[in-house]
């Protein structure tokens, strides 16, 4: 199917592609559905894109690239709402928040998208009982993580 | 909002599923015991709204941000 999308204008996107998120994201308890997308030339981030509202997108990263250390433990709950059976069907994203100038932008290390590849089931998980910052910064590698 | 007085050991019960009970009164600050289905998520209050605000300041960044972003991932 074809959607617009924030950042991209009009995209075909595999609709086998859309992962479910139940609750919604805090802030955003109706948006359900969202797809991942990939930037043109650019490999260190992609897009959270809703599904049902064009106009909302999330840019996402991999933690670990900048992070390296970074560790979060999933508890039986979420195992049980994303279905996870096996390790390597967790997909660990988190959310950047943009500024300008583009270094004092953060990602959200407390409250990380974990999803589930094989049952397209997502959930931002926010971890109750550690420190890490929901607005570490995204280029002083380590110094604000905790 | 629903206020009722508690002393210690005493609960609430909400619905059929979720307790919560005072457990201890130290100080200022009070221990709180929460029973209720795996399927309820539950939070500091001020780590919630801290997510919330996370995510709306997330959610509004602009297309230009987006292009300057692509513009220092590639300087690197």
């Amino acid at each position: 199917m074809n959607l617009e999308t924030k950042y991209l204008g009009e995209v075909q996107i595999d609709e086998d592609k859309i992962i479910r998120f139940s609750k919604g994201l805090p802030g955003f308890p109706d948006e359900s559905s969202f797809i991942i997308l990939d930037l043109p030339d650019n490999n260190a981030f992609q897009i959270l894109q809703s599904v049902n509202t064009s106009s909302l997108a999330f840019v996402i990263t991999n933690p670990y690239l900048f992070y390296t250390d970074y560790s979060l433990k999933l508890d039986d709950e979420l195992l049980q709402q994303l279905e996870i059976e096996k390790q390597e069907e967790v997909a660990v994203y988190t959310i950047v928040t943009l500024k300008q100038p583009f270094s004092e932008s953060t990602i959200n290390l407390r409250a990380p998208i974990v999803l589930n590849t094989r049952t397209l089931k997502g959930k931002q998980y926010i971890l109750n009982d550690n420190d890490y910052s929901s607005k570490a910064s995204l280029t002083t590698q380590g110094t604000e993580a905790k | 909002m629903l206020v009722l007085t508690r002393k210690n050991n005493e609960s609430i019960q909400i619905g059929d599923d979720i307790e919560i009970k005072v457990l201890a009164i130290e100080g200022e600050q009070i221990k709180i015991g929460i029973s209720a289905p795996k399927s309820v998520d539950i939070y500091r209050k001020e780590l919630y709204v801290d997510i919330q605000e996370q995510n709306s300041a997330a959610a509004n960044v602009t297309l230009d941000l987006l292009k300057l972003m692509n513009q220092k991932t590639e300087d690197k």
